[in-house]
């Protein structure tokens, strides 16, 4: 859900800029998911109410619009990205206590977490050894995007679980797209800037977890 | 209080479309057409991953 993506197009990179590119964002985005994971564990041991999910989320989104893209010119986009990512530990937290308090709970955290590795390395994997240009799902993802955070607005007003499970499921194949879209666009040089790389994809992570856990959550038996 | 949060996270996300906008614009009418092998590529992968997601939700119901 990266709404900074340039809308001009940029000069390519040769194939040693564009591997080291692709070094320090998986770099970069390893040191931010295991940020996150300890601001996760901080916000569960401080038994934050689920409303800080919420806040910390339009925390992150504000300073994603607003800040990054600026920021990330400089090396102060860093911290920047590393306050987003925090945010989005901090207020995962919160979610996953309400998980863990499910009867089957742990296996639910525990089978959505491998799966969002699984699904993330598979699609890396792919477009890193096959090298194809996935560009062409640009037009695509950004229209079916757009009509999914019609959808999240719609679902925060009116609570239906069907809706919940269908954007869910919308969610999880989007970014599997975005992970594919992003991963070619940094090996095809299309990116260049890899702490907006590294923010593009933590957050298809970031989405295809949360979007496990309430699958996971709503058809468990229990 | 949760009310105020809907309302405020319901504007970011209203501004998030309005910020994706020109990225989304541009590549809808300039972005590369994929060929019909490169649909059909994306298609295949994306079925692994709903298969694979529906594989978990079995694995957690068991």
């Amino acid at each position: 859900m990266n709404p900074n993506y340039a809308a001009v197009s940029r000069p390519r990179l040769s194939a040693l800029e564009a591997n080291k590119v692709l070094k320090n964002t998986y770099l970069l985005l390893s040191a931010t998911l295991a940020f996150s994971a300890v601001m996760a564990m901080v916000s569960m041991a401080l038994n934050m109410p689920p409303m800080a999910y919420m806040i910390s989320l339009i925390a992150a989104m504000v300073l994603g619009m607003f800040v990054l893209p600026k920021a990330a010119r400089s090396s102060a986009g860093i911290g920047v990205v590393f306050l987003i990512t925090g945010l989005l530990g901090f207020g995962l937290g919160s979610i996953l206590e309400i998980y863990l308090a499910m009867p089957n709970g742990t296996q639910i955290v525990a089978t959505a977490l491998g799966g969002t590795g699984i699904i993330f390395l598979g699609l890396s994997g792919y477009a890193l050894t096959s090298k194809k240009d996935f560009s062409f799902l640009g037009g695509f993802l950004f229209a079916g995007m757009m009509v999914v955070v019609l959808a999240i607005i719609a679902s925060l007003f009116v609570q239906i679980p069907a809706l919940s499970l269908t954007i869910s499921a919308a969610v999880i194949m989007l970014m599997s797209g975005f992970i594919l879209f992003d991963t070619s666009r940094i090996i095809n040089g299309g990116e260049t800037n890899y702490i907006m790389a590294t923010y593009g994809i933590f957050l298809s992570i970031f989405n295809i977890f949360i979007s496990l856990l309430q699958i996971l959550g709503i058809t468990s038996n229990d | 209080m949760e009310m105020f949060l809907k309302i405020t996270l319901g504007v970011v996300l209203v501004m998030m479309i309005w910020r994706m906008w020109p990225a989304a614009k541009h590549w809808m009418e300039n972005g590369p057409k994929g060929t019909g092998s490169d649909w059909k590529t994306f298609i295949l992968i994306i079925a692994a991953v709903v298969g694979f997601v529906v594989l978990m939700v079995m694995s957690v119901r068991n």
